[in-house]
């Protein structure tokens, strides 16, 4: 059937990938299903431990909610952007981790900058001395 | 019967172009996305500015002091609910069912509107009680940092409008298809970047 079907048949398979393009970049109900409730854990979680004051130490609390962060961004990547290693033959991939490295680098120089430009500078600078700058 | 009449006729026409690497979805999407990918740049610059200055309360109030985390977790629900309402519009339009898109996407937008309404009142909340963008740096990130996400739901559910009067008219055509791709890629996009935000901002700020 498929060997030598009609043109009509190859037209509408045509019209078919071409409207259609990629399936992996499409999600099915149940991708997004899934996505859904792990997204729902996973911003319940950092929540409830937070409202609740779960845990005592604030490290441990801020390294969690860093963490489950993280883990919710793959989570919504995957299953709701439809991430993979394959649609356009990578080059989202790269454009994303390109993406991902210049906002670590954004990011962590930034607080690095930042922290020792706080520690190298301010201990000189009482409250009233900053009160008293022009 | 007439449109494949007049595509037959352009598809004999001399090509002097290459045409076996142009696929104008897909380049749509990957056009799309780098644009997501430097949206995504200017949210990290908000970010890292409200993590240097995040704890500069200048005396005024701090996170802790100001920020309801029940309403964050209701708007917080608000953009996960229209995250898988987009989800199930975009699988009602691989279907074809116009109506049913149609719904999926309205529910979206009302749910959209829903997390745009708490985060004004939020702010409005925030103004009343004297805790002003110009109050202190703290305050002046975060307005920027959360008004632009807002900025860009705010955008968002304008396109969305704007597409469900074209998908009404004119039907699931490829070019609405299209559309609709590069919306859900924005909007999923958008609940990304207020992971961040909810991590960031509100969680990690009140605990200190």
């Amino acid at each position: 059937m498929s060997s030598n079907a009609p043109s009509h048949e190859d037209a509408h398979d045509a019209h078919h990938a071409h409207s259609h393009g990629h399936e992996a970049s499409h999600g099915s109900l149940k991708s997004y299903v899934i996505g859904f409730v792990l997204s729902v854990i996973l911003t319940a979680i950092p929540f409830w431990l937070v409202m609740g004051e779960v845990i005592e130490s604030k490290a441990a609390l801020v390294a969690a909610i860093m963490i489950l962060g993280a883990i919710q961004i793959v989570v919504h990547m995957v299953y709701f952007l439809h991430m993979n290693t394959k649609s356009e033959g990578g080059w989202t991939m790269m454009a994303l981790i390109f993406t991902i490295v210049i906002v670590a680098i954004a990011l962590a120089g930034s607080l690095w900058v930042m922290y020792h430009l706080n520690a190298n500078m301010m201990p000189q600078m009482s409250p009233e001395m900053m009160r008293n700058l022009p | 019967m007439t449109m494949s009449e007049i595509n037959t006729q352009t598809a004999e026409k001399p090509e002097f172009y290459l045409t076996e690497d142009h696929h104008p979805e897909n380049s749509t999407n990957l056009g799309f996305w780098l644009y997501l990918m430097s949206d995504c740049l200017i949210f990290a610059v908000l970010f890292a500015t409200y993590a240097v200055v995040g704890r500069n309360y200048a005396a005024g109030p701090s996170p802790a002091d100001l920020f309801d985390l029940k309403l964050v977790a209701i708007n917080t629900a608000m953009l996960l609910f229209s995250s898988i309402t987009y989800g199930f519009a975009m699988l009602q339009m691989e279907r074809g069912a116009k109506a049913e898109t149609l719904f999926w996407l309205g529910i979206t937008g009302l749910f959209g509107l829903a997390f745009l309404g708490l985060e004004l009142y939020e702010f409005y909340h925030l103004i009343h009680e004297g805790a002003t963008p110009q109050r202190s740096a703290f305050l002046s990130a975060f307005f920027t940092l959360v008004g632009t996400h807002g900025l860009h739901v705010t955008f968002g559910i304008i396109w969305l409008i704007t597409l469900m009067v074209q998908v009404s008219k004119r039907g699931l055509i490829p070019e609405n298809r299209r559309r609709l791709m590069c919306l859900s890629m924005f909007w999923h996009f958008l609940d990304v970047v207020w992971i961040g935000v909810f991590s960031v901002v509100y969680l990690m700020g009140v605990v200190g």
